[in-house]
């Protein structure tokens, strides 16, 4: 075992998988000698050199489409998002393309599209999204989110393996900011399938990526409260460990959502949804969503504050359901 | 002339109502559309919009692959999931056989497509023998070829998708048509460049621009880019002045185009001055075209026949096949005897 960070944990998954496999390839902006906006792919070029890092022309579109073009060769290809919001520029590509051609055809899409996403870093209405609800309503695309560097590494090369197109959303205020313990032998976290990050009997906070902190930290201030949390960490949106969600449910009976995207039409809804679809009778007080303010993100360190979910925010809605 | 009759028969089929949707004509774009891809070798890719049935065709698809898609049934390629001419043929990596990306309607979406298939190709050779199919090594380097409409190349995909290609120096030859129309928009109001091929030159790829009509000009200038291209130099696009004979669709009457224009293009059908050349050149005899006209509208009438009869797909499958890991199987293209030799080099 050996203690990384987040960002170690992405950059080590894309190297192991580079070199157990010649057919993974990175392209995007910047990642080749330069090593990425964040340095995610830093060193990847001297290791497996140019033909295959390839720096590309700011063409959202020409990377996601030239690598669906590769993935149909058999090739592997990842392809990163210099900032996630960018993604909106493929859009067409992932949603009426990639994600419809197996079914289409028969034509699978083994890529991976990753990058930097979400807020608390002062990145402002254009370097702060968190797109997971703008694809969710797209069959065909799989998506992940991790909150740990474990799971960071082990989720990045389950993607890559997967044979279909992954959309797979790094927090970018994590990064740096979380470390741990990842094996030296190869290991993969299966698409699909949640994990409880803190067990509890009085609610259940269901959330992902960068909100599994927050929640974590909720929860030990509702445990001061005498209020036993449960923290469940989704990891993958799609496909979704419904049963993991479910078991929650039933165990705890009130249910938080918390997500980092913004509250309408967020998966908060549709996570809602499934609970009173199938856990109506476990429920002891309406699902609850914390989320972050209907409003594009903001820059000002204030301002941000007030948009994004907050540990206080978690805590006082957390009591009021407990309240019920 | 087989493609001509294919969408003729498509036509009585469409007026029956067992064309489901819309039937989109090339009518007067035959010609390029085979001669440019008769420019390929059989273990090219191609990427066709809706007005390269010809292409298809000359790849070896068979006819009746194309009356299955055109009426929903579920023994063709998509099984009745999608359109017309949307067909995908990825063969396994050693085989002769094309690769085959039927139309992405969000148009210029194909062009970056195309590029990374080329791309992946020369990745694939770069690949070590264990990753590397029986056969594989013997196949000459791939060229991607993809069709775009005058009207499509104003599509941000579009550049993206043609400066990629250029930058990398992806084997990519591209087919722009000039056929004066999208939809009813005229091409004066797609571009303020006098000729479309000059769209190429943003990106420092070289460009020409030939009479689409004539089969045997369209064929030299597009065999001469694809050589370049194989040959590890790059890109290339061909400009093809050209006309859309019928309106966009079926439904189209199209009464925003002058008759006198229709006329003047009328004399100028591909397969009518192909059909000059051939017997001027003593390549073939008036009776001997008269026969491959009556047995291509024959072998288009009987796929046609036999279509027609297939099985609509079964609703129980509508949301099978979605995510890998489900084997719902995708019946492989037919591929036909094409004008392609056995070794795999052009006839
Ligand atoms: C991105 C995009 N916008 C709009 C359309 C709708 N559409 C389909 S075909 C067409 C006209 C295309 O004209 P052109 O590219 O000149 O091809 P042609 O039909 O003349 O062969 C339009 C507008 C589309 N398919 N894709
Ligand atoms: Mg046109």
């Amino acid at each position: 075992m050996a203690v990384i960070t987040y960002l170690e944990a992405i950059r080590q998954a894309l190297f192991e998988e580079m070199a157990a496999d010649d057919r993974v390839f990175v392209m995007g902006e910047d990642v080749g000698a330069y090593g990425g906006a964040f340095k995610v792919t830093e060193g990847l070029i001297d290791r497996f050199g140019e033909a295959r890092v390839i720096d590309t022309p700011i063409s959202e579109i020409a990377i996601v489409g030239s690598a669906i073009g590769a993935s149909y060769m058999g090739m592997r290809p990842v392809c990163e998002i210099q900032f996630i919001d960018f993604i909106a520029c493929c859009f067409d590509m992932l949603t009426n393309f990639a994600a419809t051609s197996r079914y289409r055809n028969g034509a699978g899409v083994p890529i991976v599209v990753r990058g930097p996403s979400g807020g608390g870093v002062g990145g402002g209405p254009f370097h702060s999204l968190n797109p997971e609800a703008f694809f969710l309503n797209t069959p065909g695309l799989k998506m992940v989110e991790p909150s740990t560097a474990y799971d960071a590494k082990g989720l990045l090369k389950a993607a890559i393996r997967d044979d279909d197109p992954v959309l797979y959303f790094e927090h970018k205020f994590l990064y740096r900011r979380i470390k741990d313990d990842v094996p030296e032998e190869d290991y993969v976290v299966p698409l699909g399938t949640a994990k409880v990050r803190r067990a509890g009997k009085d609610l259940s906070i269901v959330t992902f990526g960068a909100m599994v902190h927050t929640a974590l930290d909720a929860a030990t201030q509702l445990e001061a409260a005498g209020v036993d949390t449960e923290v469940l960490d989704l990891r993958s949106l799609a496909p979704l460990d419904r049963e993991s969600l479910l078991a929650s449910v039933a165990k705890t009976s009130r249910v938080l959502v918390l997500h980092e995207a913004t509250r309408t039409g967020g998966i908060g809804g549709e996570l809602a949804a499934i609970v009173a679809e199938e856990a109506f009778e476990y429920l002891d007080a309406p699902v609850v969503r914390v989320a972050s303010e209907d409003s594009p993100a903001p820059y000002a360190p204030p301002l941000e504050a007030a948009f994004l979910p907050s540990v206080d925010k978690v805590v006082a809605a957390a009591k009021r359901l407990v309240d019920y | 002339m087989l493609a001509r009759h294919v969408e003729e028969r498509l036509v009585i089929l469409f007026r029956q109502s067992k064309v489901i949707g819309g039937l989109y004509r090339s009518l007067g774009q035959e010609g390029e559309s085979v001669a440019t891809a008769y420019a390929l070798e059989r273990t090219d890719a191609i990427l066709p919009l809706i007005r390269n049935m010809g292409a298809l065709m000359t790849m070896g698809v068979r006819p009746l692959e194309i009356f299955r898609q055109y009426m929903a049934k579920g023994t063709g390629n998509s099984r009745g999931r999608d359109l017309n001419i949307h067909i995908v043929h990825l063969p396994p990596a050693g085989a002769n056989e094309p690769v085959i990306v039927g139309p992405i309607s969000m148009l210029g979406d194909s062009i970056s497509v195309a590029a990374g298939i080329a791309m992946g190709a020369r990745m694939r050779a770069a690949l070590p023998a264990s990753r590397r199919a029986p056969g594989e090594d013997k196949k000459p380097p791939l060229v991607a070829m993809a069709w775009i409409g005058d009207g499509a190349t104003s599509t941000g995909a579009f550049h993206e998708g043609m400066n990629f290609a250029a930058v990398q120096r992806i084997p990519l030859v591209v087919i722009a048509e000039d056929n004066k129309y999208a939809y009813s928009t005229p091409i004066a109001r797609q571009m303020a460049i006098a000729r479309i091929d000059e769209r190429a030159a943003a990106y420092g790829i070289p460009h020409e621009m030939v009479d689409g009509n004539d089969m045997l000009a369209v064929y030299d200038v597009t065999k001469r880019m694809v050589v370049r291209a194989r040959a590890g130099e790059g890109a290339a696009l061909v400009g093809v002045d050209t006309m859309r004979m019928q309106g966009h669709a079926q439904h189209d009457d199209m009464r925003y185009v002058p008759k006198a224009v229709v006329d003047e293009w009328q004399q100028k059908d591909p397969l009518l001055r192909f059909r000059r050349v051939l017997v001027e050149r003593r390549a073939a005899t008036d009776k001997e075209l008269d026969d491959v006209d009556r047995m291509t509208k024959a072998y288009a009438a009987g796929e046609a026949d036999l279509a027609v009869n297939e099985p609509m797909p079964d609703p129980a499958t509508v949301t099978r096949g979605v995510y890998a890991g489900d084997d719902f199987a995708v019946p492989r293209v037919e591929l036909v005897k094409s004008p392609f030799a056995e070794d795999g080099s052009s006839a």
